[in-house]
Order: structure tokens, then sequence, then C-alpha cells
């Protein structure tokens, strides 16, 4: 896609870049919980595009089915189950001096990783790119060419995430149980 | 695309840590922070186009880890909403001293 149409690649790598951007500052300034999980969902659809035209189907199928799908999905549901009340007491924002001290961390976070990105951008010249489809169809195809490091290189991270996940699912349910009363001592 | 994706990557992440800092709610405050891990998963996805497929995988890790910290995390909301009956984060100040 990237070689055939040049200009339609770029057009729609702006468009939901720049989709993606709107919708995030339209996420964190929402008052209800609701609405901000919809406009996420929208960011996160929209980096699933751009995952696509990187070349990386398989991350955004996931991204899809894990994050715009499950993630969110719990979000709202936790949102429903807490009956959080009236709006006007949940959209809360902090004060006049938190709000500067945020402003100052965002500028100085933006210029420090555009300054990242600038670095990176002139260190790509020296690397060759390596990925493309001919690349990918060397390596096993999308899913094959993610899933030979998974479970070679990084086999003991992915072992490791599965000890995590059991973790996090017996964490999440001793918390959230609700205690009777003689139970709790 | 790489410069405009480590762009776009550093906008969505500086805007997570904002609303990290600016919200008060904690469960606005934990879509947050799930922006700011999106924002590094894109960087990761821009990367591996250049430097081959490791940074999917790693995108792929940092989902799975996403994924078990909005479990707890949500797990632990919902244990502070018992107590205090509240998500505002100005009410939840018990280990401030």
């Amino acid at each position: 896609m990237n070689e055939f149409y040049p200009l339609v690649y770029t057009f729609h790598f702006y468009l939901f870049g720049l989709v993606a951007l709107a919708a995030a500052i339209v996420f964190v300034t929402r008052k209800s919980p609701v609405a901000a999980a919809l406009w996420l969902v929208v960011v996160m659809t929209s980096l699933a595009a751009l995952y696509v035209m990187l070349d990386a189907e398989f991350v955004a199928v996931i991204q899809v089915l894990v994050y715009a799908g499950a993630i969110m999905v719990v979000f709202l549901f936790i949102v429903m189950l807490l009956n959080l009340g009236t709006l006007s007491e949940l959209g809360e924002i902090r004060g006049k001096w938190g709000r500067i001290a945020a402003a100052l961390v965002g500028l100085a976070l933006v210029a420090e990783l555009a300054a990242l990105s600038r670095a990176a951008y002139s260190l790509r010249v020296t690397v060759p790119a390596r990925s493309g489809p001919e690349a990918i169809a060397e390596t096993g195809g999308v899913i094959g060419s993610i899933a030979a490091p998974m479970f070679r290189d990084y086999l003991l991270a992915f072992e490791l995430t599965s000890v995590l996940l059991l973790v996090a699912i017996i964490g999440s349910v001793v918390l959230a149980r609700k205690r009777s009363e003689h139970d709790a001592g | 695309m790489l410069a405009e994706s480590l762009a776009l990557s550093a906008a969505l992440f500086t805007i997570g840590v904002v609303g990290v800092l600016v919200r008060r709610n904690a469960i606005i405050v934990f879509m947050c922070v799930e922006l700011m891990l999106n924002a590094v998963n894109l960087s990761f996805v821009a990367l591996a186009r250049a430097h081959g497929t490791a940074g999917q995988v790693f995108a792929i890790f940092v989902m799975t880890v996403a994924a078990a910290e909005a479990a707890v995390g949500l797990a632990i909301i919902i244990a502070i909403f018992r107590h205090v009956r509240t998500v505002n984060l100005k009410n939840i100040n018990l280990l401030r001293g």
C-alpha cells in the first residue's frame, strides 16, 4: 500500500493520527466517565488503523479486541456498577495551581519527547528498514513473524506474563469481594 | 512515517500525563494511564517497522500488562468506593500525613 499509493497512504496516516489526537484531547476534557471512555475507544480504534498502516496487522487486531473491546468494557462496567452520582460532583478538576503545574510538566515532557523523536529520526538513516510486506513474508507471515521471536527469544517473558495474569485474576477477586461481618477480622 | 508516529506518540503520552495530574476522578485517571500505555505501544510498533518485529512482541506484552493492571486497579477502586463512597481523589487521602 505504501509503495503503490504513497499519497493515499500519507493522507490516511495523517487523518487517523489527527483523529486520535483530537479524540484524546476531547477524552481528557470530558466530565462524564462514560463519555470519556467512549472517546478513548475512538483513540484506540484510530491507533489500530495506524498499526495496520505500520505493517503490524496482528497488533492492530489485538488492539481492537483487547483494548477497545475488553478493557474499555471493564471500565464502563465499573462505572455502571459504582453508580457514581450526579455529574456536577464528578467532573472535578484540580485548582489553579494544579493546572499550572500540570501545564508546565506537559510542556517540558512534550519538548523532551520531541527531542527524542528527532534523535530517533536521525538514527533511522543509519539503520536499514527490514520490515515491509516482503520481509514479513520471508519470516513466516503476519502472525509467524511475531510468534517466532515471542516463543523463542522471549519465552521466559511470555511465561512470566501468564503468571502475572493469574496473580491479577486472584488479586482482583480478593480485592473486589464483598467481606461479610464475621469475615472481616 | 516514523517521525510522525513518534511525534503523535509523544503528544498522546503528554495528554495522558496531564490528564493524570489534572483530573480528580479515579476512573478517568486510570483511563489516562491506559492512554499513556497506548502511546508507548505506538512508539514500539513504529520502531518495530525499522528495527524488526521484536517491537510488536513488546507491544503485545504491554497490552497484557495493561489488561492485568486495569483489572487490579478497578478492583482497588471498587474496594475504596465501598469504604468512602466516592471516586473523587480529593476525598481519598488516607495516606496523607
